[in-house]
């Protein structure tokens, strides 16, 4: 939805997602050192029963440059999945693909199937912007407009025409903030910028703003990365009560914010996606030798 | 798997300090047990003694030990093999310290007996029993040393052995008992020692359960060893039943 507008300072990060070494580019030619391991598909469990989105043999590039390499996943309905890797393994690319936010990028080329409640989201009569009303997104950075904390709320619920007088909109703006966790502490500042608020605040304005156009998916990249550790425990307990309506994607470098949120976890290591299993398996019993090198923080 | 390569030097460390305690305090139990069982065996007061007032030891070890663990989930969140290397090592600690209380009793036991000299004579059924005891132990403990699960798969069963042993010994103490009633007093702290070599036993068994969850990642409590040998050692299976079979017929 609107935050297209926001993102774009965030874009060069995200077209510099490269730390991806030259790849060999057939398998007999090998390329590992001590500890790497070979990465033949994903271990674990990447389907689901009850899918809200999926996507099969995904593939993205920057240019000549890929990203993602078959991925193959799907994201439960009402789950939150936790996007976890190093810098560089394309988990915020992928987050980006489920809501075309990767469009708007020129060299950026996203191939395979990617459907939300099983209709195709890259099919040509799919409008991003109403795809992006369904599939919400909150940034590293909270990224408030510069405008009233009411507005900051109202902007997207007036763009899709979501409510049809000032008392419905009102209404909209007080649930959305209800939901966020914000709403006492600015009901009486409605009025004030939205930039005065403390750094916790702007974050769960940013959400209450994704929220109020009702989205189907919540995405979330680092959301809380930029915040202390209170702000980030009321937002982890936000997610925690929005779980029960909306289905969430966080990508996360936290690993015990992926462990204490998330139901599944997925871990991603250059490009490919390695394992993907319950958050309880994959925090005490990984299956892949990488996402255990990775958790406990060892070499890999 | 290794302990090792974390990027945090410190780390790395902090959990090798850790696994070097364990071994110490295992080879600590180890020669109490050993020692408990001399003095049982030789009447050796002296050494008795020694058994009690080191038992001390053991026990200051697993407090230290507890505290380091608690100390690395604090500060470092351990994940994965990590988490299960400091969850088995507040159990295996656990059991370790049963053990050296076990080995004190039969110190303990095994001073008045030597005080009281009597008829019943257990000597050979003891003494056999305690060599597999301490055999258990010890492989126990290597396991642990090396993280060797399919040792620690191996060892699982040992025990029917000592229970056999036990089960024999006590019907020659009832047959003493029922001999004599002033027999009493000393067949039943023979099966008080004996008792406290079979549960050394079990504890030793407990360990070989950690060993193969920290390895593995399975918990294999309370299973079956049959199930625990299908299910999580299946390609050993062949080598381990003819393990299990040259072992019986050397018995």
């Amino acid at each position: 939805m609107t935050d297209v507008i926001n993102t774009v300072p965030g874009m060069p990060q995200g077209a510099s997602l490269e730390s991806t070494e030259p790849k060999p580019t057939n398998s007999t030619e090998k390329y590992r050192n001590e500890f790497d391991v070979e990465i033949n598909g994903t271990v674990g469990r990447p389907f689901v029963e009850n899918a809200k989105m999926s996507s099969r043999n995904c593939d993205v590039f920057y240019g000549n440059k890929q990203a993602i390499f078959g991925v193959d996943l799907d994201i439960g309905n009402h789950e939150i999945i936790a996007l976890i890797g190093p810098s560089g393994c394309g988990k915020s690319t992928y987050l980006r693909v489920l809501n075309r936010m990767n469009d708007t990028i020129q060299i950026c080329k996203v191939t395979g199937q990617h459907t939300l409640d099983g209709e195709d989201i890259y099919d040509k009569k799919t409008d991003p912007v109403l795809l992006r009303a369904r599939v919400g997104m909150v940034f590293q950075k909270p990224n408030p407009f510069p405008k009233s904390i009411y507005d900051n709320v109202a902007y997207g619920a007036r763009l899709h025409g979501l409510a049809s007088n000032r008392g419905e909109l009102d209404d909209l703006v007080e649930a959305s903030l209800i939901k966020a966790g914000l709403f006492k502490e600015v009901k009486d500042d409605l009025h004030k910028p939205g930039t005065g608020l403390s750094g916790g605040q702007q974050q769960r304005l940013c959400i209450a703003r994704a929220i109020a156009v009702d989205p189907e998916v919540i995405l979330m990249d680092e959301p809380t990365s930029a915040l202390d550790p209170i702000a980030t425990a009321i937002i982890e307990e936000l997610m925690d009560e929005l779980k029960s309506n909306y289905t969430i994607a966080i990508v996360t470098h936290s690993m015990q914010q992926a462990a204490r949120v998330s139901q599944r976890t997925a871990y991603f290591h250059l490009g490919k996606l390695v394992e993907v299993n319950d958050t309880d398996k994959v925090f005490t019993n990984p299956e892949h030798k990488l996402t255990e090198n990775y958790i406990t923080g060892r070499f890999g | 798997m290794e302990i090792g390569q974390h990027i945090s030097q410190r780390y790395n460390e902090e959990l090798e300090d850790i696994r070097n305690k364990v071994l110490q305090m295992g080879g600590l139990v180890e020669s109490q047990t050993e020692k408990a069982i001399k003095a049982l065996l030789e009447h050796d007061q002296e050494l008795a003694k020694e058994v009690s007032t080191s038992d001390q030891k053991v026990n200051q070890m697993e407090v230290e030990i507890d505290e380091d663990c608690t100390r690395v989930i604090a500060r470092r969140q351990p994940t994965a093999s990590d988490l299960r290397l400091v969850i088995a090592v507040v159990k295996v600690i656990t059991d370790l310290e049963r053990i050296g209380d076990e080995a004190e009793k039969i110190a303990r036991y095994s001073k008045k007996l030597a005080k009281n000299p009597s008829v019943v004579d257990t000597h050979s059924e003891l003494s056999h029993m305690s060599t597999l005891v301490l055999s258990i132990l010890h492989d126990s403990l290597d396991a642990f040393a090396r993280l060797d699960a399919d040792e620690a798969v191996l060892i699982l069963g040992r025990d029917t052995q000592i229970n056999k042993e036990f089960d024999n010994l006590s019907r020659l103490l009832m047959t003493y008992m029922m001999e004599d009633p002033r027999h009493i007093k000393n067949a039943l702290r023979v099966s008080w020692c004996a008792r406290s070599l079979e549960r050394i036993g079990d504890h030793a068994q407990n360990i070989c359960e950690y060993v193969i969850y920290l390895v593995k990642g399975k918990d294999v409590r309370h299973t079956s060893l049959e199930h625990i040998r299908s299910k999580y050692f299946p390609q050993d299976n062949v080598d381990i039943i003819e393990t299990i079979s040259n072992d019986q017929s050397e018995v």
